[in-house]
């Protein structure tokens, strides 16, 4: 094993995953009271706007139900613990590196269609949609980009989220 | 009903009204509760220092994601939609950092039926520094 730069940081691994869905996670029934208190903790200390709490306000708007901020999580507090999760090895490379790498977070695109409500169940898939290669002051750069999907209980898209990872 | 702002009112270049949090452990502690985000380098001054933060723990890039969510709910309001988010996490949230989401309209178009506003946004610290910078793409109500 050497240190010398290498030719690409692409492992066969994300070759053979480039692209593919992994396997899926469904999360349970939203409930409002999941979405009241998200609500609240982000919005703390104010208090959160009526939409996500007050199922008579919300009645008389054009989505004629509560709705859920559209960060909200539906997978929080899985009973299989995160590091169980089949799902989490969709997820950029996952080869061991010939030498040590380093990583940051390049940001996230999220993209938004239907609203999630209580009573939904959504179902997620990633994959590692696809990478770019190229020199930068750090050296050779690999920038992946993993993508993310839910999609609620009517095959509505719900949310997609392309994230960028850097490793040089 | 709610709505706070129309498509014909809004003009390139306008501003958001500004959402600010001053976030310590009252706020990291609520988020990590609701998104099970117990994560030491969050909740513990150590375990933050070992991950080379020497303030200590750090705030949640998705609490901070949260906030920009925020600020653009309360403008469009509850007729509006939120129909994209990108943003990339430049700089550490520190205990006590006042963060303020901030957004300027770039570009007005109506686009599958929809009257879409696209802004630039980030969430700057007390200091000025730029967070999270970022675009977003909002959908309001039209008179017409």
């Amino acid at each position: 094993m050497t240190d010398s730069a290498p030719d690409t940081l692409v492992t066969d691994d994300m070759i053979e995953r480039k692209g593919v869905w992994g396997s899926e996670r469904v999360s349970p029934p939203i409930s409002e009271s999941d979405i009241r208190k998200w609500a609240i903790a982000v919005y703390w200390p104010e208090t959160p706007p009526a939409i996500f709490w007050d199922a008579d306000y919300a009645a008389g708007t054009r989505w004629g139900s509560i709705i859920a901020p559209p960060d909200f999580n539906p997978f929080a507090w899985p009973i299989v613990t995160p590091k169980d999760r089949s799902a989490k090895a969709d997820k950029g490379p996952k080869e061991k590196p010939k030498r040590r790498l380093r990583g940051m977070n390049g940001g996230q695109v999220e993209t938004y269609g239907v609203p999630m409500r209580p009573g939904d169940v959504i179902t997620m898939r990633n994959r590692l949609r696809d990478w770019e290669e190229r020199e930068t002051r750090l050296g050779l750069t690999l920038f992946s980009y993993s993508e993310m999907e839910w999609h609620n209980q009517d095959n509505e898209l719900v949310k997609r989220r392309v994230s960028t990872g850097i490793l040089y | 009903m709610a709505i706070n702002v129309y498509f014909e009112d809004v003009n390139v270049g306008d501003t958001i009204p500004a959402w600010s949090r001053k976030t310590d452990f009252m706020h990291w502690n609520r988020y990590a509760a609701v998104n099970d985000e117990f994560i030491p380098i969050h909740m513990d001054d150590e375990a933050g220092r070992a991950a080379l933060n020497e303030q200590g723990a750090f705030g949640m890039g998705n609490l901070r994601y949260a906030y920009i969510v925020n600020a653009l709910q309360d403008w469009i309001g509850d007729e509006g939609q939120i129909r994209e988010i990108g943003c990339q996490f430049r700089a550490i949230n520190q205990k006590n950092d006042v963060l303020t989401v901030t957004g300027t309209v770039t570009e007005k178009l109506v686009e599958d039926g929809e009257h879409r506003i696209k802004l630039d946004i980030d969430v700057v610290n007390q200091n000025g520094d730029p967070t999270c910078p970022g675009h977003a793409i909002v959908t309001v109500p039209a008179r017409s």
